[in-house]
């Protein structure tokens, strides 16, 4: 079970239990719906940008907990960044999954989603939200990404 | 309780016998894949190692025995599902295969624009997709048997479902999502009422229990090796010779004609006429001598020994708070799904494995039954009889040890 503990940590309890920015932004001006066929799991993300800051980002949705916990330690990480911070952000927290060599300053709190790299079939659920806001700031209209 | 001795058949699966992430291996994902038994592993790799050979062909003694072992396993499927004749079984890649073939030699040449599929809710997407595919190529209407909320087919207004439009009923004997046994011989005789032909999905039933398809009056009956403990990538189909006969081949090549000139081709006789190109044929042996493990078993026993499992796990299952089991039909095989409240399926199949208990999470390939009940996915146990009373214990601790940690 201590592999599990790591795993499951009460970070990831808490925020799969009471998910932060879990909510639609009225006027957001980025959307994505992320979607992962192989577990259902299904979300979607909102992101008001305001010039190449990113004002507010939220999600709506439903998964397993790391997925979940993910979405919500992803939106209170990107909240205020620029699109440059936010993606040097992203390159942390997928390398971390991979479990390779990353700038702990960047990572800060989200070092606690580098516990799925010992679990492969797992890492699609905790990266899921990453692409879909990645896919929502890319894009001017609605996308849609799947993981599968 | 059965009459099997459950060490002594565990001896037969050398796979059962290992550590996962520390604990003993707990394989309840049979309704997925079922595991091998040596004699199974023996009979194919006998075969690679001493008779290796194309079938059909050589003049050559290797040749000769390849295509003796090839159709003799031919035979043991006729027998195993009581066809009338080895030319009624085709060997295909597996079930799904099989439906494709069906939907495209037999359903397409007679289809109209308008006429009607009648398929079911329970439905495995290998009898949903083939037949959306060929509505795309026909514009025939697929029409859907709904379910019930215990998992049954809702079958108050079947015999109006069956109209003068409906060219098949493509049904599954056993759902693999939530193990529902359906009522596959009364609904093929109301089919047949109406001059309407009868596909039966068994892939979820042949490993569980007898079929006999002259019994269920099925036209059509398809079925994979790999979950009744023989290989992957080999499967049969049982068609009635008749509409075997007048059906066109599916796929064309070798080994399926009797001559061939630019002018004109004949096509060879069955079943060979459905069996283009080089078979499976280390998997067609494997597959023969995973029915001859059965026998030896007892399709009787093995059928008790589920039962008995899926009774107490069920019994178990139930005296736990916070776990819901979906799907309750009266008639059920050895599957069981389930929810544990505030935990999502896949976190539960992570948890699972941490402690060596092996289970399906997620929509088993059934999206609608999903829907139906508004869930994403379920985690899903599913026995073998090479399974035990213990291994029931390791389910529901492992249901325990999931709900502290989300506690």
């Amino acid at each position: 079970m201590s592999d599990l503990r790591e795993l499951y940590q009460q970070v990831i309890m808490d925020h799969n239990k009471r998910p932060r920015n879990f909510r639609e932004i009225e006027h957001a001006n980025h959307l994505a719906h992320g979607n992962n066929p192989l577990c259902g799991d299904k979300l979607v993300v909102y992101v008001r940008l305001e010039g190449d800051i990113i004002e507010d980002v939220s999600f709506k949705g439903s998964g397993c907990a790391i997925s979940v916990a993910s979405a919500s330690l992803m939106t209170e990480a990107l909240k205020g960044k620029s699109i440059e911070q936010a993606q040097a952000i992203y390159e942390q927290v997928h390398k971390s999954m991979l479990g390779e060599k990353t700038d702990r300053s960047l990572l800060g709190k989200l070092e606690v989603l580098s516990g799925v790299k010992d679990f492969p079939a797992r890492v699609k659920c905790a990266t899921l939200s990453w692409h879909t806001v990645h896919a929502a700031i890319d894009s001017d209209h609605d996308v849609s990404i799947s993981t599968e | 309780m059965s009459n099997l001795n459950i060490n002594a058949i565990r001896a037969d699966f050398p796979i059962l016998h290992q550590q996962v992430n520390g604990h003993p291996l707990v394989y309840l994902d049979n309704a997925a894949s079922s595991q091998k038994p040596r004699q199974v592993i023996d009979a194919i790799s006998h075969y690679y190692l001493h008779d290796n050979a194309n079938i059909h062909r050589g003049v050559h003694q290797l040749s000769q025995r390849a295509t003796d072992l090839y159709d003799a396993a031919r035979s043991k499927v006729r027998q195993f599902l009581n066809a009338r004749s080895d030319k009624e079984i085709i060997f295909t890649r597996g079930a799904t295969e099989a439906i494709n073939l069906v939907a495209q030699s037999f359903v397409r040449p007679m289809l109209q624009a308008g006429d009607e599929i009648l398929i079911s809710h329970l439905e495995h997407h290998a009898n949903i997709v083939p037949w959306q595919i060929l509505c795309e190529q026909t514009g025939a209407k697929l029409k859907v048997i709904p379910m019930t909320d215990s998992g049954e087919l809702e079958l108050t207004n079947f015999d109006a479902m069956l109209t003068e439009r409906t060219k098949i009923l493509a049904i599954g004997h056993v759902s693999n999502a939530l193990g529902t046994i359906n009522p596959v011989k009364s609904m093929a005789a109301k089919a047949h009422a109406k001059n309407i032909p009868v596909l039966i999905d068994g892939a979820q039933a042949v490993p569980h229990m007898q079929v006999d398809v002259q019994d269920l009056d099925a036209d059509f009956y398809v079925f994979s090796g790999h979950k009744m403990f023989a290989p992957t990538g080999i499967g049969a189909l049982y068609g009635r010779e008749s509409l075997l006969n007048a059906m066109p081949p599916y796929q064309g090549g070798g080994d399926m004609i009797l001559s061939v000139s630019f002018d004109k081709t004949l096509y060879n006789e069955l079943p060979y006429k459905f069996e283009a190109g080089t078979p499976h044929i280390a998997g067609v042996i494997g597959l023969g001598a995973a029915i001859d493990y059965m026998w030896q078993i007892g399709i009787d026993n093995i059928a008790a020994q589920e039962h008995h499992l899926l009774e107490i796990a069920t019994r178990k299952i139930e005296a736990l708070p916070g776990v819901k089991i979906v799907g309750t039909a009266a008639e059920k095989a050895a599957v069981l799904s389930f929810m544990i409240d505030g935990v999502h399926p896949h976190d539960v199949g992570t948890v699972f494995d941490q402690q060596g208990v092996a289970i399906r999470t997620g929509h088993h390939c059934a999206q609608p039954v999903m829907e139906f009940y508004d869930i994403p996915a379920t985690a899903r146990a599913s026995f073998a009889f090479y399974n035990s009373e213990e291994e029931v214990d390791a389910l529901i601790s492992a249901i325990q040890k999931t709900q502290e940690l989300f506690a």
